[in-house]
């Protein structure tokens, strides 16, 4: 797996690490690079070949193969029956799809952006994610609910919000954030075989994004465990939570604070509900300091969730406040200087870094 | 009005006359006689994009009793479940039925349990009809263990899914895109079964309830929409909510057909009809044409915005019990002393079952965490001070 080969490159040599990509094709007999791209497609493609129960519904995810192609080829090979083109109604086919899962069936709604899906928010909550509750265990809602989230490129401040926070807070959701093509791979297929209401958020940046993946995450049993995080890069000094696509600017981060001497542990959360609190606790009792990197507003946003948390299991274990870094707290601008200033940059998380370090010198210099 | 009916044998007729004596148990049974009747409907369907069924249905003694008990049980349930609010035992939300029962009866009568009904929040009858039982009912309106979503919901989410009752839905409209879902459903599965979207004159002019009527013709899914029109969107009469409230024809492409919603006989004509075209044809509305005793819910007296005597007048002319009844006794099915020992029995049934579910004790405080999840991976959930209250999903 990705995370101990790299464990035991840092053991070998710390100055010499390159980023994840190459240095895996020189490790691993078995990688092959796999887009993010067609890692959903392939975990769509076998859990609706496993079970006949599954259907894809959404815009344009049929004729026109996916508004960002995930769903390439899926008609041709499944028919109209299961992969289902929809008119521009939210609302109407997330109902419809809710009440399907009701009845019995597994849908895979897409949203072409999750924008679109603030159309259909009260049949995500008060009719999927709390009818478990309300039935006492009669009516569970076996539905995923996925699409691109957050910022693309220049799209403007009604097409770019993230809405990991909304969502997380939510009781009887579940909520995910894949990074790479195995997050991809593991956690959709996770998703489709949950038997609750799962809200998986997507990035359209990352969709073209060549990763590398071992035979295992290939096979088609393949599964991520749902509420588990995962530590991309073991460190001592700092511990950095981020997902989507910031999990790659905490690593580029990462990467350029090791030649300061500062070696930090970077976590790709995977799952924001349930938050995996205790590998985040643990890191931050070894580590004495925190970064959490979002993408979106940072009023309420995640990195406040896991700030109080840390707080309150781990308070006298930190050295320094807990740091935040998130989305500027304005609508996303179109200008390019200024998106630019709307979203975290590689900087804003060295430079967070730094200030959480100020005050005594990092383990990692007297190595 | 032309009646005609098959005169039960002499025996048959004896017998249902014959006095209730001491050594009879307390239940009285309900006659067995499936002799066809054919009754005619109070007024002919009027129907758009389709042509109306007949105004002749067919019954028999058994179903007319049937009728009669099982809506006597449901306009008891809900006074009584009047009485209890009052009395602080049932707190929130109550919307109350008493009035609207021919449409739960009739429906039934047309339908199998494997046919899918859902509604929104005004589901105490529905749920009864769907098999549900009294103590379910009220030990879920008093937020007790022995409630059917174990004191968990409330009076709005009543769920019966082994009869495909899908609830019990407190968003105005929300449920009509719901059950077209499950209409999906069910065409997907190619079960041959139907559902009934039962939704109100206020819900009527929902957006989504067009989104999946369109959705649902595009598809062709066995859809019936039920617009239970009784006049008036809680305190809004039609006329003040839709430009249009000839809900039947709200479909455009779609049919529909209006409906006289205090006749349990049409209601289950209209049922029927509306069951072949769906399997054949996809989507139909069926507006039934119905109209509520009480306030939208238990905090409206239901008299700032129509008169007692338009109430008054209703209850004299349209209730539907009151219908049956008349057909029983002029069929010589019952007599009037059977037919108000039925109620009796019935009222007696209901305040034993108050008493009991009131013995029925409040939910275990570990519930508040369960079925969060159906599958809790073992999560951590929190109560209001997370270092007093936490717990492991289950």
């Amino acid at each position: 797996m990705l995370g101990v080969v790299r464990k035991k490159m840092l053991g070998q040599s710390l100055l010499k690490i390159r980023p994840a990509v190459s240095m895996l094709r020189s490790y691993s007999s078995a990688a092959k690079q796999m887009t993010v791209r067609d890692a959903l497609n392939s975990a769509l493609d076998e859990e609706m070949s496993a079970d006949q129960k599954v259907f894809l519904m959404g815009e344009e995810v049929g004729e026109y193969q996916g508004a960002y192609k995930i769903s390439k080829g899926l008609l041709e090979k499944y028919g109209p029956e299961r992969v289902l083109d929809t008119p521009i109604t939210e609302a109407g086919f997330a109902g419809i799809a809710v009440g399907a899962a009701y009845h019995g069936l597994k849908p895979v709604v897409e949203f072409m952006t999750f924008n679109f899906s603030m159309q259909a928010i009260d049949h995500i909550i008060n009719s999927a994610a709390k009818s478990n509750y309300m039935s006492a265990g009669q009516m569970s809602v076996p539905i995923v609910f996925r699409g691109p989230n957050g910022a693309a490129a220049g799209v403007g401040a009604q097409h770019s919000q993230c809405y990991a926070a909304w969502y997380a807070s939510c009781p009887g959701l579940k909520v995910l954030t894949p990074y790479s093509s195995e997050d991809a791979r593991g956690l959709l297929k996770a998703a489709i075989r949950d038997p609750d209401p799962v809200v998986f958020l997507e990035n359209e940046l990352l969709y073209g994004e060549s990763f590398s993946v071992s035979d295992e995450v290939l096979d088609s049993s393949f599964c991520l465990p749902i509420g588990k995080a995962k530590i991309e890069r073991v460190g001592r000094d700092v511990t950095i939570t981020a997902f989507s696509k910031m999990v790659g600017h905490a690593l580029k981060a990462a990467e350029i604070l090791e030649k300061d001497g500062i070696d930090a542990e970077v976590i790709n959360l995977r799952s924001i509900r349930p938050l995996d609190r205790s590998t985040i606790n643990a890191s931050v009792r070894k580590t004495n300091r925190l970064i959490t990197v979002e993408e979106g507003f940072p009023q309420h946003g995640v990195g406040a969730e896991i700030c109080a948390s840390v707080v309150e299991e781990s308070f006298a274990y930190l050295d320094a406040p807990v740091e935040r870094i998130a989305g500027a707290d304005v609508p996303m601008p179109y200008a390019a200087n200024l998106e630019r200033l709307a979203v975290p940059q590689v900087e804003d998380i060295v430079r967070a870094v730094k200030r959480a370090c100020y005050r005594s010198v990092p383990l990692a210099a007297a190595a | 009005m032309a009646l005609s009916y098959l005169r039960s044998s002499s025996s048959r007729s004896v017998n249902l006359l014959k006095p209730l004596s001491s050594s009879l148990p307390l239940r009285r049974p309900i006659s067995t006689d499936t002799t066809p009747i054919t009754v005619e409907t109070s007024v002919p369907f009027t129907s758009h994009q389709c042509d109306a069924p007949s105004r002749s249905v067919e019954t028999n003694p058994k179903e007319l009793l049937t009728f009669f008990r099982d809506m006597a049980l449901m306009r008891r349930m809900e006074i009584a479940a009047d009485s209890l609010y009052k009395a602080k035992l049932i707190r929130g939300f109550c919307h109350l039925y008493d009035g609207q029962e021919a449409v739960a009866v009739g429906m039934e009568a047309a339908v199998t349990k494997k046919d899918c009904i859902i509604t929104a929040y005004r589901d105490h009858c529905t749920f009864i009809g769907r098999g549900g039982t009294l103590l379910e009912v009220f030990a879920e309106l008093m937020g007790r263990q022995a409630g059917c979503s174990k004191g968990k919901g409330g009076s709005m989410h009543f769920y019966k899914k082994d009869s495909n009752f899908y609830g019990g839905h407190g968003i105005v409209g929300a449920q009509v895109p719901l059950g077209c879902g499950l209409a999906f459903a069910q065409k997907y599965s190619k079960d041959e079964t139907v559902t009934f979207a039962l939704y109100g004159d206020g819900a009527a002019n929902q957006g989504q309830l067009f989104e999946a009527l369109n959705i649902s013709a595009l598809w062709d899914l066995p859809a019936i929409l039920v617009c239970e029109n009784n006049h008036y969107g809680m305190g809004t009469a039609e006329w003040r909510a839709a430009k249009s409230p000839a809900y039947y024809k709200r479909g455009d492409y779609v049919p529909g057909l209006k409906v006289d919603g205090m006749d349990a006989l049409a209601v289950k004509q209209a049922c029927k009809f509306a069951k072949e075209h769906a399997l054949k044809n996809g989507p139909i509305i069926l507006e039934m044409d119905t109209y509520r005793y009480h306030g939208h819910s238990m905090s409206d007296p239901g008299s700032t915005y129509r008169t007692r005597d338009e109430i008054s007048g209703v209850r004299q002319e349209r209730d539907p019990i009151e219908r049956i009844r008349k057909l029983i006794l002029s069929h010589d099915l019952a007599t009037e002393k059977e037919l108000k020992d039925i109620e009796k029995e019935v009222r007696k049934e209901v305040d034993d079952t108050i008493t009991q579910a009131k013995e029925s004790p409040m939910p275990e405080p570990s519930e508040l965490f369960t079925n969060v999840y159906a599958k809790g991976l073992g999560v951590e959930s929190f109560g209001a001070d997370r270092k007093e209250v936490r717990a492991t999903l289950p």
